[in-house]
Formats: structure tokens, sequence, C-alpha cells
């Protein structure tokens, strides 16, 4: 009885197999044709990978692949969600110098790392010079390393700070001043209302610490060098205390929610919306956010219109605030094989008019500076000159091949954010990593 | 009185063979036993030796993935980096823990399925196994990721409706630290596996004999006696078999850490380790050394149980 079982089952485990045979088959098939780089009728395709987005960067492909005049076409393929994982996607397949990867959509971070092991494809000095024409110079600096451009700015994203006018108000904060992060702990806490900050473990928490320190006139890396026993780190620094002390008092005076530990933009978001909304530090995507949310019904008008913004706190009153600096940068990789096409299309891409676009359809901002002026972009974002404002003080998180180092071992020992101890969690937190780029320890 | 098992079915000797001369026919036999099996021990060992034995090639190499050049031979300096690691021992703890804890839930939910399974009426048993199996055949991330949308601060239903348990509450932050994250890691395992473990137990019970179980009730024996000597002893094989398989999987918990905490508060597992190691880091080297060690742990608990349990893997085929 058991071996016709055994029988049966070992069949089914056969026709399973040749089923399973058959599709991988097909998939290395489907991936030959993709990788061989031209369609059907011999018009090269360049593969551009992008991240996830509300489909605007598959509409610009489509305008670009048109503007190309058949010449060539362009194909979106999608990476996974988060930025580390599009990287390591990205990394593993460079490193088997996968020629099917054209252009790519970057989080400026690990830029560095992509170009010291020549990844890229060197960007021809004409295109640098118009790509970098009319750009804040926080996407340029994020687009550079080794003070060479290597990768084509697209668009910029930085955090402003936002506020419940009401809140504010009653709080008797004037919010055409700049404010600092002591004091939105104490409106929070007068108010009972949330101060919305990313403490999760995550890319977030860096962001944030980021700038922190540089709001402090520090940097998480205070000398820089290719060689990772050479990186000289600057979170013991008078800046870097500093930036903890706040890390520290903003979580744990409580304004932060319950589940601050796990926060991220999303959950801000949320917060914000809700009944304890009255500050946050987030990206501009919670404003078209809102407006979705309004039209859906899920929100009211008033709560919308009770939005207001501000350039991200300051530290220390008397220092000029350094916001997050973020976005997607082009990259061209070096395994093409059309790499003055792919850059002929970030040329397209990145385009006033499709920054422009793109801007207004998925709320993502540009990097180009004269979009700033466009009547459309003026209307649906009122905060675009606030934006702007923002970019142009906004500082990248260090720019360092081995980035992922970096900012892993920050997350280790600065998280939970309200256990931070300014003393001490800097010293560890360099230890630990100094230890890493020695590859003395695990991460 | 002792248990009762059903005497162990005497394994037929073949006749001594002729001292140095194998007849024609044991030669053929040997031939057809190597055609049959070679397709299956060739496919072995190009998808599992190859990739364990260029892993630990790996392991000795300083080698980072972004910069080839520079790959340099260190012998075992990434163990000896590794082992000294306190957080790999950390690691090794949770993953201890997890699988204990996880292991032990499941055998005796899993055991109880079984019965249930085993009891249940012919019309609906095919329709009850089915249904048992479904979160089995649950993606492990899709599960993952189901548990932490149930008991998000956020998006979650828990809090609201086990508001009434002493420390829960609508601010219960479940990933925020250590126990409560490691607490619902293991209910979605457990909700996940217990099907598995349930399985290879209800084929344990049905080799379990009628007979001796008839005997048993003539004699008068109560239902608890009948579990505890009869029906236990008898389908200790599958036990054995069920508890080697699910500690083996459970020891390599990975989907559930990272789509939950991604290792924060302290939650890292050892295949965690290896993937932070070996994928983010980019550290293959240093990676692959993790890897191993995982690997020689696995080795060690399925050598434990073979050898320290006396376990025989071909009892729980039924075909011995």
């Amino acid at each position: 009885m058991p071996r016709t079982t055994n029988h049966r089952v070992r069949s089914r485990a056969g026709r399973t197999a040749r089923l399973l045979g058959a599709g991988a088959a097909a998939v290395v098939a489907a991936s030959g044709l993709a990788a061989c780089g031209s369609g059907d009728d011999g018009v090269p395709v360049l593969n551009w990978y992008i991240n996830p987005d509300s489909g605007g960067q598959a509409e610009i492909a489509s305008r670009c692949t048109d503007d190309a005049g058949g010449r060539y076409t362009i194909e979106v393929s999608q990476l996974p969600r988060d930025s580390p994982s599009q990287r390591e996607q990205l990394v593993r397949r460079l490193a088997a110098n996968d020629s099917s990867i054209d252009i790519m959509s970057l989080d400026p971070p690990y830029i560095p790392e992509f170009a010291q092991a020549g990844f890229f494809a060197p960007v021809p000095e004409d295109v640098a010079q118009r790509v970098t024409t009319d750009v804040v110079q926080s996407a340029v600096d994020g687009s550079t390393w080794d003070g060479e451009l290597v990768t084509v700015p697209f668009w910029a994203n930085t955090q402003l700070l936002w506020y419940r006018t009401s809140v504010a108000e009653a709080a008797g904060l004037d919010m055409t001043q700049p404010v600092t992060w002591d004091q939105l702990v104490e409106a929070a806490q007068g108010q009972d209302v949330r101060l919305g900050v990313q403490g999760i473990r995550s890319e977030s928490l860096t962001v944030w610490l980021n700038a922190l320190i540089e709001s402090a006139g520090g940097s998480i890396i205070a000398e820089n060098s290719t060689d990772p026993e050479d990186i000289e780190l600057g979170l013991t620094s008078e800046a870097g205390v500093r930036a903890a002390e706040v890390l520290r008092d903003v979580s744990a005076s409580g304004t932060g929610g319950p589940a601050l530990s796990t926060a991220n933009e999303d959950t801000t978001a949320t917060d914000f919306e809700g009944d304890q909304g009255g500050f946050q530090v987030n990206y501009p995507f919670v404003y078209p956010r809102a407006q979705a949310a309004v039209e859906g019904g899920t929100l009211d008008q008033a709560v919308l219109d009770d939005y207001g913004w501000a350039l991200y706190p300051r530290v220390d009153a008397d220092t000029e605030t350094a916001p997050p600096y973020g976005g997607i940068n082009l990259g061209v990789g070096a395994f093409s094989e059309h790499p003055d096409f792919a850059y002929e299309a970030t040329e397209c891409i990145t385009s006033t008019e499709n920054q422009a676009y793109y801007f207004v359809s998925n709320g993502n901002p540009a990097s180009d500076t004269t979009v700033y002026e466009d009547p459309d972009v003026l209307s649906e974002f009122p905060m675009a000159p606030t934006i702007l404002e923002s970019l142009q003080l906004a500082k990248p998180r260090p720019q360092t091949p081995y980035y992922s180092e970096v900012s892993g071992g920050i997350q280790r020992e600065y998280h939970p954010t309200a256990s931070v101890d300014p003393e001490q969690t800097p010293q560890d937190a360099t230890e630990l990593i100094e230890a890493v780029l020695r590859k003395e320890q695990l991460l | 009185m002792s248990t009762t098992t059903s005497p162990p079915t005497p394994r037929t000797k073949a006749e001594p063979a002729p001292e140095r001369h194998t007849s024609d026919r044991a030669k053929a036999e040997r031939k057809l036993g190597w055609l049959l099996a070679g397709p299956a021990l060739a496919v072995m060992l190009l998808v599992t030796a190859y990739p364990i034995a260029q892993a630990f090639y790996d392991s000795l190499f300083d080698y980072r993935l972004t910069d080839p050049e520079n790959r340099s031979f260190t012998g075992l300096n990434n163990y000896l980096v590794v082992l000294t690691d306190q957080l790999w021992w950390r690691s090794i703890g949770v993953t201890a823990l997890i699988t204990v804890v996880t292991v032990a839930v499941e055998l005796v939910l899993g055991f109880g399925l079984a019965l249930v399974m085993n009891k249940a009426l012919k019309a609906i048993r095919p329709v009850l196994r089915a249904a048992i199996l479904i979160p089995y055949a649950v993606i492990t991330v899709v599960s993952a990721f189901a548990w932490q949308f149930a008991f998000d601060i956020n998006t979650g239903f828990i809090n609201s409706w086990f508001v009434w348990l002493p420390g829960v509450d609508s601010t219960t932050d479940w990933f925020g630290d250590f126990g409560t994250s490691i607490f619902v890691v293991c209910l979605a395992e457990i909700w996940k596996t217990t099907p598995f473990i349930s399985l290879l137990l209800l084929a344990g019970l049905a080799q379990v004999p009628e007979v001796l179980q008839e005997a048993a009730q003539v004699d008068g024996a109560t239902w608890w006696q009948r579990m505890r000597k009869v029906t236990i002893p008898n389908m200790k094989a599958a036990i054995m078999v069920a508890l080697l398989f699910r500690t083996l999987d459970a020891f390599r918990v990975f989907d559930s850490i990272f789509v939950m905490t991604a290792g924060a508060n302290g939650t890292e597992t050892v295949s965690f380790l290896a993937y932070r190691q070996t994928i983010s880091r980019l550290e293959i080297g240093l990676g692959s050394a993790v890897s191993v060690l995982l690997f020689l742990t696995v080795v060690g608990i399925a050598f434990t149980f073979i050898k320290g349990f006396k376990v025989d893997l071909s009892q729980a085929r039924g075909d011995s």
C-alpha cells in the first residue's frame, strides 16, 4: 500500500520536475533575448532599471522612445522596493558584467561604491556639462565621486518640516522663523501632539542622524578615503555628540509615538494625518498623499488645509540647518552595449520638461532649478520654493564606497534611538564601524 | 507493564556469498543499482556538494565582490573573526531559542492535529487534510508579511482585538523589543509549519498496528494508557524523524526575521547574519565562513539526532 503511494508521489514529482525544467528553459530563453540588447527589428533596446514609483518613469521612457525617432527604444524593469535591496540586485549583476543594464535609477549614497568598482560607463564631457547646468548643488554633489561626475542628476529629494498651522499657532511658534528641535519637542509636549520622526532600524535612521550631525556643523565621515582603513569618522566630534543628544532627547520625549523604534516615513505620514498630528519631518510625498486621501474620502479637507511647511529644524538656533538629500540619479552601466545611446537617453529623461512632469505627476521634486519656475509645478506644489531652498542647503549622506558598512554600523548602535547615550553611543559606533571596515567584526 | 511494540521485522539476510566471487546476478543488480541511483547522485553532487565546496573555498579568502582584484588568501582568519565575535554567539542563541520554542510547540499541536485527522470521519478526512495543509502551502515571505501586518501598530488588528489581555493595549509595539518580536516570529513559524509536522506524525499514527490497540482495549487499558504504552512507543521513529526535519528547518529561519524585524532589537539569526555579510556587505569570504559554520552546525544537529537518538530514517517511510 505505501509503495503505490510512493509511486504516485514520485511520478507526480517527475511531472513537476519536467514542468519546472520547461519553465526554467523558457526563462533562460527570455533572458537571453533581453540580454542581446536589440529588439526583433534590430533597433537597440535600452534597459532602464527603475525604482518603483507611480508610473512616472515608465511614461518618461515611452516619451523618450518617441523622441529617439526609432534609433533606440527604452524599456523599464522594476527593481525591489527599498534602496538597499535595489543596490544588492544591481551590484550582484554588475559584478557578473551584466550587459543588459543600460540605465539604472540609483539612490545617491550607493553611487561612490558603484563608481569605485568601475560599474559606470564614463560620462562624456559634453554630457556632464549639459546635465549639471541649472542643477541644485546637492544633486551635483550626490552624482560626483572622487571629483568627477559619474552619474546624471535626475530628481532630488529633501525633507521638510511639516506642521499643523493650528497646532503651531496654539503653541505660539512663529513658523516664518527657523525653529529648533528643542522648540518642537516643547511645543509637541505642550499641545500633546506627535513630532513625527523616523526611528526604524533602516536607512531612514541614518538619514536622520546625518541631517542632525550636518546641522550641528559636523559630518559622519570627517576624513574620507578610498582605503577603508584610512576613513576617519566624525561621530565622536562635538557635532556628533550634539546630534546624539538631540536624537536621544527627541526620542525620549515620547512625542514620537509608541512605535517610534519601528516608525518609517509612511508611519509618520499616517500619524500626521491622524488626530494627534502636530509636526513631522518628512519628504514632500506626504502632500500628494494627503490630497489623495481627501479625494478618497478618508481625510478631511480641513486637515489638508491645516498643513504647513518650513525648512528642516535646526539643531542650534544660530546654525543653519542641513536637511537630508536624497532622490535618484541615473547611472549608465559599464557593460552596456550602447553607452552613447544610454547617455543620450539620460539627457532626455532628465530634461526640464520631463522633470516637471515627474514632479507634478509623481510628487518627486526636480534637481533642475528651472522646473521650480513652472506654473504647473507651483500650482500643484505650493511648497515648491521651500523644497528648492531646502535642496540648496541639503547635505548628502557620507560618500564612501563602504556606505553599507557605515550605515549598517550606525543603525546597529543608534537603534533604538531612545536609549542612545550621547557620551557612549558615538564611541561604540565608531569602534564598531572601524572594526567592520578592517574586516575584524561582523555586522 | 512495559511498552508494547510490534516485534522488529527480521531483516532477511542474503545467503552468505561465496568468498572472492560475486555471482553474475549480483553484479547485474549492482550495476542496475548504480544506473538507477547514478543520475540522482550526480545531480546531488552538482547542486549540493559543489556549492558547499565553493563556499568553503571562498571562505578562505578576503574577498569583496566589488573589489575582486584585491582578493587575498587569509586561511582560517575569517573563521577566527566569526567565532570571536559576540554577534555570532548571540545569533546562535537567538536561533536556538526560536528552534526550541517552535519545534516543541509544533510537536504538541501537530500531534493533536494528527490525532484529529486520524480519527476524523472518512467523509471529511480529505477536506480536513487539505485545510490543515493550507498554511504550509503559503510562501514563507507572504506569511511573514501577513503576520507583520496583523501585529503592526498602524495596520494591525491584534492590538484592538486582544486589548483585554494583560500586557496588550492599543499602543503595544510588538516589533519594538526583543521578547515581543521573537514571540510574533515564533507564532508565524508555528502557524506555518505545524501542518508539516502533523502530516509526518499522521503517517506514524497509521503505522501503529490496530491489533495492538484492540488487545490493549480488551485488557481494559484507558485511552491515556493506550496512548502512552502503545501509540507513542510504536510511532517513536516517526516522531524522531519529524523532530529532526523540523529542527533542521527551524535552525535556518530567515524569511520571518528578514521581513518582520530585519534583525532589529537583537533578533538576528544565523542565516540572517550570513545574508548580511554576503549580500549586504558583499564580503563573500566572511559571509561564506558564516554559511559554512551554519552548515556544520546543521550537520551536527542531524548527526546528534541520528546517532544520539538512534533515528532510523528508513523507518519513517514505512519500508523497513
